[in-house]
């Protein structure tokens, strides 16, 4: 069985431009979505607050709940069905973290019992103070910062020889970074400015493919975090996890290209037939793309469906990551490559 | 054709042993270590507890100011005011002269190890300001910390978990994962309990009423007692007025144990050590008709009027304790104080019902996405696709073993991990397949195309892998408890899927083509 025919030819060079208009639209629904909202809707994880699930033996209207809760002063509190209906089952987020006498979690279990009649079940208690919180939203962006790092440490290596050359431009962001982020500067405006310095760089020391593979990553980071803001859905660890398993992902697919592209371009050095070499590579890997694609989306599917609430906003980011990464990887890394090429 | 070449059987080797590893999970056999669950699916309670560990640098500044006024006393100089400050260091004050000098002789015999600014000299009056040298605070903290793990500990143990975690997470913070814990609430209170006994003579000298409204004389602080009284739950506070000078505390306590009194109300007997036993008889022999207020934690429990002197160190603390608050009280003051406060600044805590209900879910969807991928590779690879499918089937029981062999934690986000690698593993042996297609197509033979397909994939399929796998090794690195469990997973996937696709497919397909070499490729 064949999906996609072995002597397909699509001028996905010639297309360049639709698709580089269509990314920066998306890019900048991200960016403009991510300002309207005042940066992502960040879980409990990275700003502190309390999480309490609770489910009820039979059918309650949230309204008590609510009603319960607002009796001991939560006011602020938020309550969500979670899972399917018939599950009988809520989220309730609180910014509050002061324990009563009794502790938050019996406190609630309480309230609500008092307003619907019927004790709830706690299933699950997630606090995070405020200072872990910061802490946490550091460590995530460094860890993003990090992680695309040394992936165009290995990218300029592999595919440039250059490993002295961008290990050696590494290191000192690094080093930057770290001796910055002593002097309490915002590791947000840090790591966008030492992303910036990388772009740069790569692009004056001429690391095409570097610069190809961290400018698609960016781009399919960035525009995961604009549809998780536009859909306002929480922003938690468990997405930080995705969001680098997709860093770590969409490059598969980047790579593919890239090495058919280098076999390809070994001994044709003249620039005019760069754009059909280009083309080559892209649709003789294209079977290949769609393909493993394909299967990932598969599971992510089942694992979105099947796998439970908690897990939901997980599988839900990977999907996205997985379809935008593999657009990114023909329509993004391949012309700024090419774009590098061609200077 | 030789059947046995090293290669084969290191590949049935290293997958028997995943085998081997991989059995004790599901039937009782050796070596006996299964896969370890984390506590989001077998349920239980992460915490992170942050000891506040600059009060047990004021407690031991406190303790140095009791310590030097007892030797001024005893060598009869007079001082102007011992106290300390908020930066921790202790200012005196004496008249030019001879205490002046007293001081200083005092100093320079006794506590050699503060460090002394220049005196300041006002109207005859000398203040010096006595610090802690920057090294012996930092130690003092570190202790503090060290201190609360192992007392932390000890309450653990007794109160009855079964395989704690309790480790020390940089500077001053402690975690500890606590698997199938029943009553989280009471465990919560039972850690975070200062459970500092102290035994303090009760001012009656002045009115408490007026030390409310005003300042408490020097050397005096108000303390309450909270009582219900029964069927309500309203407080009814007490307020004491108490002398600060510490006479006796929970250290020298040998044993706490909940007993009855004639109502068969709870209450706590300890008993102190021989030290703590001739403290108790002195203070008690000293001030009789005197109270003798017995505090925790700041909170007075009770002040009985001393009787007579008490001897053999035996005392009683009452309060309306439940028999639960009773037996945790028991348990903190046998383990001993916490050298200063913690709070929980962190806490997940996974029911058991919901940590079921996670692994049903997570094994549906890895069996149904398992299913779908093997089903797909079959119908799209005809019989190369079945070995693919063997290939992923070996991977899984290779991420099974190395979890159950390094004792790794599966965690929720960890099956998520193991589901994606289903659908990323066969992705090498898609790039490897396309290959062969491709060298099919230009005219090779089957056995001519399998290898260039291999060869040639290969450091593609390397590079691919290292990519995702360096995000992995920054995640581990990132991430804590379920995250973490999800980084693991993902690095095994992958390291497994490249021994599948590359070593296993392979020595598979030569199997197949080696015994028919003339066989047309199903793929």
């Amino acid at each position: 069985m064949q999906l996609i025919k072995s002597d397909i030819n699509i001028d996905f060079i010639g297309k360049q431009k639709i698709g580089f208009i269509l990314s920066v639209l998306f890019i900048l629904l991200s960016i403009g979505s991510l300002i309207v909202h005042k940066g992502p809707n960040y879980g409990i994880d990275f700003v502190g607050g309390t999480i309490i699930q609770i489910k009820f033996s039979e059918q309650v209207p949230v309204g008590k709940i609510r009603s319960g809760l607002s009796d001991i002063g939560f006011n602020n509190a938020s309550v969500q069905n979670f899972g399917a209906d018939h599950d009988n089952e809520f989220l309730i987020r609180t910014s509050n973290l002061a324990m009563t006498d009794k502790g938050l979690s019996q406190s609630i279990k309480d309230a609500v019992m008092a307003s619907t009649g019927i004790a709830p079940e706690i299933r699950r208690v997630e606090m995070v103070g405020p200072q872990v919180g910061k802490d946490l939203r550091e460590k995530a962006l460094l860890a993003i910062f990090y992680s695309l790092l040394f992936i165009t440490i290995y990218i300029s290596g592999r595919f440039e020889l250059k490993w002295i050359l961008s290990g050696v431009t590494a290191g000192s962001l690094m080093t930057a970074v770290y001796f910055l982020s002593i002097f309490n500067v915002s590791m947000a405006v840090l790591i966008t400015a030492a992303l910036a310095v990388t772009l740069a760089l790569f692009w004056t020391l001429r690391l095409k493919y570097a610069m190809g593979a961290i400018v698609a990553l960016l781009h399919d980071v960035l525009i995961t975090i604009g549809i998780f803001s536009i859909l306002d859905l929480d922003f938690s660890l468990p997405i930080i996890a995705a969001l680098l398993t997709i860093i770590g992902y969409s490059l598969n697919d980047t790579i593919i290209v890239f090495d058919r592209l280098r076999e390809n371009i070994k001994g044709s050095e003249k620039t005019d037939s760069l754009p059909l070499l280009f083309n080559k590579s892209i649709n003789g890997t294209l079977s290949r793309t769609i393909l493993t694609s394909l299967t990932t989306l598969i599971v992510l599917f089942a694992l979105y469906f099947l796998g439970g609430e908690i897990i939901h906003n997980f599988a839900f980011a990977m999907i996205i990551g997985v379809i935008i990464g593999t657009y990114s990887s023909i329509f993004v890394a391949s012309p700024i490559v090419l774009l590098a090429h061609k200077r | 054709m030789k059947p046995f070449t090293f290669k084969s059987v290191s590949i049935i080797g290293v997958i028997l042993a995943a085998v081997v590893f991989l059995l004790p999970t599901f039937f009782n056999c050796w070596p006996h270590k299964k896969i370890n669950l984390g506590l989001d699916l077998r349920g239980g309670m992460h915490l992170v507890l942050e000891v506040q560990n600059i009060k047990a640098v004021e407690a031991e500044m406190e303790r140095t100011i009791q310590e030097i006024k007892k030797q001024l006393r005893k060598e009869g100089v007079k001082h102007l005011g011992i106290s300390r400050l908020n930066d921790n260091s202790i200012l005196a004050k004496f008249s030019d002269g001879d205490d002046k000098s007293g001081f200083e002789t005092v100093l320079s015999k006794n506590f050699e190890h503060l460090v002394t600014q220049k005196p300041h000299m006002d109207n005859n009056i000398v203040s010096y300001k006595l610090t802690l040298p920057e090294e012996e605070m930092e130690n003092l903290k570190k202790m503090a910390t060290e201190q609360a793990l192992e007392t932390i500990r000890n309450r653990i143990d007794e109160f009855g978990v079964s395989e704690p975690d309790i480790r020390i997470q940089g500077g001053n913070r402690i975690l500890l994962q606590l698997p199938g814990i029943k009553d989280p609430e009471r465990a919560k209170d039972l850690i975070g309990k200062t459970a500092q006994l102290t035994f303090q003579i009760v001012d009656e000298d002045a009115d408490v009423n007026s030390a409310i409204n005003g300042t408490p004389p020097v050397g005096d602080e108000i303390l309450y007692q909270t009582k219900y009284n029964a069927g309500s739950s309203v407080p009814i506070k007490t307020p004491f007025l108490i002398k600060k000078r510490i006479l006796l505390d929970g250290s020298l306590l040998t044993d706490a144990r909940v007993e009855f009194d004639q109502f068969q109300q709870p209450q706590i007997g300890i008993e102190f050590n021989r030290k703590g036993a001739r403290i108790f008889d002195r203070i008690t022999g000293e001030n009789i008709q005197k109270r003798l207020a017995i505090v925790l934690d700041k909170t007075v429990y009770s002040a009985p009027v001393i009787q007579d002197r008490i001897a053999g160190g035996k005392a009683r603390i009452t309060g309306n304790f439940t028999l639960d608050e009773a037996k945790d009280l028991a348990i903190a003051l046998r383990a001993g104080s916490l050298p200063a406060p913690v709070r929980i600044i962190e806490e997940r805590t996974v029911g058991p019902t919901l940590g079921a209900d996670s692994i049903r879910t997570g094994l549906m969807s890895m069996i149904v996405g398992g299913f779908l991928v093997i089903l797909f590779m079959v119908i799209y690879y005809k019989n190369a696709g079945l070995i693919a499918d063997l290939a992923l089937v070996i991977n899984i029981i290779l991420i099974g073993g190395g979890l159950a062999a390094f004792q790794a934690n599966l965690t929720l986000p960890g099956i998520a991990g193991i589901i994606l690698t289903i659908g990323m593993a066969v992705d090498a042996n898609v790039i490897i397949y396309e290959r062969i297609r491709e060298e099919l197509r230009s005219g090779k033979t089957a056995l001519a195309s399998v290898n260039a397909g291999f060869e040639r994939a290969a450091l593609t399929i390397l590079d691919a892998n290292v990519t995702t796998l360096i995000a992995a090794l920054v995640l581990y690195q990132f991430g804590t408890g379920a995250i973490r469990g999800f980084a693991v997973t993902l690095c095994l996937g992958i390291m497994a899927s490249l021994f599948t696709s590359l070593i296993v497919s392979r020595g598979i397909f030569n199997f197949v083509l080696k015994n028919k070499p003339s066989r047309k490729l199903s793929i």
